[in-house]
């Protein structure tokens, strides 16, 4: 038996011997094909912001002629703050960062306490609770809204920073991601803790929280991000001019998508809209591609 | 655990949680089903009566709604979008994903290029599509006579094609819907490529050693070995790709503005979610709760449906 799988094996050593220079050759096409066709992938997925950024830097005029440039022979830096100004995008802006700082640290208080609840103290109920809080994950946002705008106005909370702020404050997905996070945390540690007559907050501030900031940085990011990119709740509920989000502004300073529009200012407007973006993607990349992936594969 | 006298606490570190829920999440699923069983909701509450004594109960609302021309409309495109885009992306995304997962040097650089679109405003990035596809002075009866034919057209014409109106005056409705399908396909790969490469990176490499030495052709390779072993994450990306697509509202306005469609016919493009949102806008809660509960009900029944297509044919 052992003898007829060493023969076959120093036969297949021969054969891959003999065909080796046939096998490198093609080995070397596979390579070159699979990085032409990922290089041409990235070259598509890149483009729309390079025209995005040389768009924003033409003069009008050469924004509309006929044959494209692909770089602006007269970099125009006015494009700009013309479209910082005539977006108001400093107000939007301020808007903005207003509601998503303040809904960030609301939603991670009441997720941290919520979350140590779930993980590490006992009471009745808790595993059906928990439960029905993440049956609740599964219902479209589309259901919720249409009450919310009733209440929101019955509360009388239209064109109030509290009605895009109030009803998002809780999210059962970062109470699960959290809880996850926390029931990892040996539960030695809380009763040493309680033996030494710690506290429940402070052991939680100096010891749950340190060992999930992780967690505490994707859930900020993505809350923060989730602010920057709202559109549809905030055009029902606060589309005036002091309450504006900055992605509904960006919208109604520029209805005029095909017609004589001043594509470069526009162009420019996105630009700054997309920046701040960028800047997070670029420096905190991994917590953004961890919370967005296990939010994946945990489910 | 911990003893019974600190159940309190635990109710208290949960109560804002609990408030929030209650308010926002869980009357909201009672209600919407209510009122979506009152007919001339809306209207009554306009006029000052109190619903409790003039309505009526029925499914007046679920009947109005499904003759609704605009509403069939927002379902045909939503449904032509959701199937058009999630097999395009995800068997784009599986071959980027693949190719990936199989190249050393330059692989962290091309990861971070292609999880780019993700970190995007949806609807400013639509913008540039939108002046991408944009002609600048459209010229309807020789759309070569216009100024500029826009970007995307030039490409066309450098690979000898012929250039087309995509979004402009007196656009057709196939190439509005492509420009949605190729924005709504660039947008969608991202989330797709991270969760399919890191599926990749936790397969056995003892697997692709053995088809080598068996010496399995790559394609082969990647029908036999690489999709089933990573079909838990592909069905995982085909049904949150299909509940996105249900979904869609923000790509469309990202292109064609609020009005939902090209200038000569707004709301064209219009998608459920769009109908859902106009609705509540025209005061029209009944309307609106219906055609979400519709909504919700076709999300449940796809995801039954790939949840049993899953269990069939997900392996291990």
């Amino acid at each position: 038996m052992s003898n007829v799988i060493n023969s076959n094996s120093v036969m297949q050593a021969k054969d891959i011997h003999m065909i080796s220079t046939g096998q490198k050759v093609r080995r070397i096409l596979a390579k070159t094909g699979t990085y032409a066709f990922l290089l041409v992938m990235a070259l598509i997925v890149l483009f729309p912001f390079y025209w995005m950024i040389i768009s924003s830097l033409k003069e009008l005029s050469e924004y509309r002629q006929a044959i494209p440039t692909f770089w602006p022979q007269k970099v125009m830096w006015g494009n700009y703050s013309k479209a910082f100004s005539q977006a108001n995008l400093g107000d939007l802006f301020m808007n903005t960062l207003y509601v998503g700082v303040v809904s960030t640290i609301l939603s991670l208080v009441i997720t941290v306490l919520s979350a140590f609840a779930f993980a590490r103290l006992e009471f009745k109920g808790k595993e059906t609770l928990f439960g029905a809080l993440l049956a609740t994950m599964m219902l479209p946002g589309e259901l919720f809204t249409i009450t919310n705008y009733i209440t929101v106005s019955d509360l009388g909370w239209m064109h109030t920073f509290t009605a895009l702020i109030v009803p998002f404050l809780v999210s059962v997905f970062y109470i699960y991601l959290l809880r996850q996070n926390f029931m990892q945390i040996p539960n030695e540690l809380y009763l040493a803790a309680k033996v030494d007559g710690t506290t429940d907050l402070k052991y939680l501030w100096k010891v749950m929280i340190p060992l999930a900031l992780p967690t505490l940085i994707s859930i900020t990011i993505l809350k923060m991000m989730g602010a920057w990119n709202s559109y549809i709740w905030p055009k029902l509920v606060a589309n005036d001019a002091e309450h504006q989000m900055i992605t509904n502004g960006l919208r109604n300073a520029f209805t005029d998508v095909s017609g004589q529009a001043d594509i470069p200012v526009q162009m420019a407007a996105v630009a700054i809209v997309s920046a701040p973006l960028f800047m997070v993607f670029l420096f905190l990349r991994k917590y953004i591609m961890q919370g967005v992936s296990r939010s994946g594969i945990k489910g | 655990m911990v003893e019974s006298k600190h159940q309190w606490k635990a109710w208290l570190y949960l109560l804002p949680a609990i408030v929030l829920l209650l308010v926002f999440t869980v009357y909201p699923i009672f209600n919407t089903v209510r009122i979506s069983l009152l007919e001339e909701y809306g209207a009554m509450a306009e006029m000052g009566l109190d619903e409790g004594e003039y309505f009526n109960f029925g499914l007046g609302n679920y009947e109005k709604v499904l003759q609704y021309k605009d509403f069939i409309l927002c379902l045909k495109n939503t449904a032509i979008l959701c199937v058009a885009t999630v097999p395009i992306s995800t068997i784009l995304a599986l071959l980027i994903a693949v190719a990936l997962n199989s190249i050393k040097p330059l692989q962290k650089t091309l990861q971070t290029i292609f999880f780019l679109p993700y970190v995007t405003n949806s609807i400013a990035i639509g913008m540039v599509f939108a002046a991408m596809f944009n002609i600048v002075d459209y010229n309807a009866e020789n759309i070569l006579n216009s100024q500029s034919l826009g970007i995307i057209n030039n490409v066309i014409q450098f690979f000898g094609g012929n250039p087309i109106s995509w979004i402009n005056q007196g656009s057709s409705y196939m190439a509005n819907i492509t420009v949605m399908i190729v924005y709504i396909v660039w947008n969608a790969l991202p989330f797709k490529i991270l969760i399919l490469l890191g599926g990749l990176q936790s397969i056995n490499k003892q697997y692709y050693d053995a088809a080598k030495v068996d010496g399995t052709p790559k394609w082969r390779v990647l029908t036999r070995v690489t999709v089933p072993l990573l079909s838990p994450m592909l069905a995982y990306v085909i049904i949150t790709g299909f509940i996105g697509g249900f979904k869609e509202y923000s790509s469309i306005v990202g292109i064609f503005g609020d009005k939902m469609g090209p200038a000569h016919d707004p709301g064209l493009l219009n998608t459920m979610v769009g109908f859902v949102y106009d609705s509540i806008e025209k005061d029209r809660q009944g309307l609106a709760s219906a055609a979400a509960l519709i909504l919700f009900g076709i999300i449940l029944v796809v995801t039954l449906i790939n949840n049993y297509v899953i269990k069939k044919r997900v392996h291990y």
